[in-house]
């Protein structure tokens, strides 16, 4: 299957690779992980005090499609709110990445982990 | 359709393969198209369509994770090709971790050591999921066909790490 230029690019150059400091209190992660393949996906977003994301970090083990969502997930987010991240969609990605049919599951878990991690923010903030 | 009644066993997750491989082989001759060599060209469609189930049936029988997931479609509920997302942190951040140590074999300077530690995490683990989807799939309550349902998909995330450890031995021989 050819992969688009956008994915190969994310995928041989992921921005921002890697994990922050979990017990930073700033710090919140969204763990997802999707079966039918055995993709990975950590991500994990820095939040400041008015609610806004100053950075994103992410580690993903699975398809250059999964690498890519995710990579260009931490793109996105930055310098967003948290109601802003929380309505990017899978379909936006997939758009932006042009993935196959086949590969729109992997827009659905970067999504996801957005997802799982404001949810991991609010119940940080309930605290 | 109904494997285990082609193989005319019970619908059980416990099986016995060595009978299953039995009645495979007796199967296949029963239904193998060049039996029907002069026959009509729909008796032959028809025992290459067999043959294409009795295939099947067997590939599914005999794996376990398949076995678990066909009687899981067989009481309903399919999970086959399913795209969900799996949320549970704990469970992740384990295969998490035990990516990054497969990821380290490479560099490792006992990467023999590294690779019989992590069979033996991983056949500990899958013995113990294996074991907990079998009670559940015997008690053939809804609520633990759910239970079940997540088992097996634990499990296909550690058939992926078995894949990769299988690789990243496969590596260390090039």
């Amino acid at each position: 299957m050819a992969y688009s230029e956008k994915v190969i690019d994310h995928y041989e150059n992921p921005r921002n690779v890697g994990s922050f400091d979990k017990n930073d209190p700033s710090v919140v992660t969204g763990m997802v992980g999707a079966p039918a393949c055995g993709d990975v996906m950590k991500l994990q977003l820095k939040i400041n005090d008015a609610g806004i994301i100053e950075d994103a970090k992410f580690k993903t083990y699975g398809c250059g499609s999964a690498i890519a969502s995710s990579s260009l997930v931490t793109e996105w987010v930055k310098g967003k709110s948290i109601d802003e991240a929380a309505a990017i969609k899978n379909t936006d990605i997939a758009e932006e990445l042009a993935l196959p049919p086949v590969k729109i599951h992997c827009s659905i878990l970067a999504e996801d982990a957005i997802k799982a991690a404001l949810d991991d923010y609010k119940a940080k903030q309930g605290e | 359709m109904n494997y285990f009644e082609l193989f005319d066993f019970p619908q059980s997750f416990e099986l016995d393969t060595a009978e299953l491989s039995s009645r495979y082989r007796e199967l296949q001759r029963a239904v193998h198209p060049d039996k029907f060599a002069g026959g009509s060209e729909q008796e032959i469609m028809l025992a290459v369509q067999k043959t294409a189930q009795v295939n099947d049936g067997f590939q599914t029988l005999k794996d376990p994770l398949r076995r678990a997931e066909h009687i899981l479609a067989l009481r309903g509920l399919d999970i086959s090709h399913e795209t969900t997302t799996v949320k549970d942190t704990g469970f992740l951040m384990q295969q998490m971790e035990w990516r990054e140590a497969l990821e380290d074999i490479a560099h490792s300077s006992q990467p023999d050591a590294m690779i019989d530690e992590l069979h033996t995490s991983f056949a500990a683990y899958q013995r113990d999921v294996f074991s907990s989807l079998s009670a559940l799939l015997a008690s053939h309550a809804e609520d633990d066909d759910i239970k079940a349902a997540d088992q097996i998909r634990k499990l296909k995330f550690m058939a992926k790490l078995q894949d990769e450890l299988a690789r990243a031995e496969d590596a260390l021989f090039e």
